[in-house]
């Protein structure tokens, strides 16, 4: 049988990796907002894991509110997006160093 | 080793492998297609999990929706690549070793001495009359019904943000001023010249 602990450690190998990628991908903003949507996929998978081990249904309604949360942040995070790039011309985190618009 | 284990291992191998390549990779499109492969596997994982509604939920909300937005919005931006990849390789150790920490701290404590099959024994499986939207829906909507209205309301107002800041103005736009339209008098556009009549 599939134990919690292997659904665990996919859930923290796939957050890791998404840490490293937020390291690695430091001036790339498209990528950093893919790393996100990853880091709560891990996150997810958690949250199911322990909703199937614990036969308790909560923690599959907290992956639907998180899904909802990260359909939004993906949506206002990617229009912010456009916006930067059409008046920088360029999604580098290292030109956004002014509050100015 | 049983089927479901099988399937779990592939499941688990093909999206930790896809999410490799999505943080490794040179072009965004690859890295959001990769990205498009971890959630089908996890989709996978989370059905041998029971977790039936939120499988199909996630290829639909996200293979469906939010990677399609986020490979339109790669597409239409025109981005330099080798500004961006500048400085990879430097990250590279400082990034391994995060993730490496991070990871041997997290088996340590999730590992199978404290979260294995004799701390927490697999449960029976679902009857198969067992309905998981039916149940999700009844905790939804009797428990949680509060945070499902402010869910619906984030949703909405992410909706009218995301619309409010990429609608843009051009000055060279030919457009319709509905109003004015409506308030033209017949003076303003017709002009009658009286002239004597013409022989040709």
């Amino acid at each position: 049988m599939i134990s919690l602990s292997e659904y665990l450690v996919v859930g923290a190998l796939l957050f890791v990796i998404s840490v490293a990628g937020i390291f690695i991908n430091r001036k790339n903003l498209l990528i950093l907002l893919m790393c996100i949507e990853l880091m709560l996929l891990a996150v997810n998978i958690n949250f199911v894991a322990f909703s199937h081990f614990l036969g308790d249904v909560t923690g599959q309604v907290f992956v639907f509110f998180v899904l909802t949360v990260a359909a939004a942040e993906a949506a206002i995070g990617l229009a912010i997006l456009i916006v930067l790039f059409r008046s920088r011309r360029s999604i580098n985190v290292d030109d956004l160093d002014s509050l100015k618009g | 080793m049983s089927f479901e284990k099988f399937l779990f291992y592939v499941f688990a191998f093909i999206a930790i492998a896809a999410a490799l390549m999505v943080v490794t990779r040179r072009n965004p499109v690859h890295a959001a297609l990769f990205l498009v492969v971890v959630f089908f596997n996890t989709a996978g994982l989370w059905m041998l999990a029971e977790a039936e509604f939120l499988a199909i939920s996630l290829v639909l909300v996200y293979v469906g929706a939010v990677m399609v937005l986020f490979l339109f919005v790669i597409m239409m931006l025109d981005v330099d690549l080798a500004t961006l990849r500048a400085g990879f390789m430097k990250h590279l150790p400082v990034g391994i070793l995060v993730a490496v920490l991070m990871l041997v701290e997290m088996i340590v404590v999730l590992g199978p001495s404290h979260f294995g099959l004799e701390k927490y024994a697999a449960p029976d499986p679902a009857p198969a009359d067992y309905n998981n939207t039916a149940q999700l829906g009844l905790s939804l909507f009797t428990e949680h019904l509060y945070a499902l209205e402010i869910a619906a309301v984030i949703l909405l107002v992410a909706m009218i943000a995301a619309m409010r800041l990429t609608l843009r103005k051009r000055a060279d736009t030919k457009r319709q001023v509905v109003s004015q339209q409506h308030q033209v008098k017949k003076k303003d556009r017709l002009r009658i010249v009286k002239m004597a009549a013409e022989e040709k």
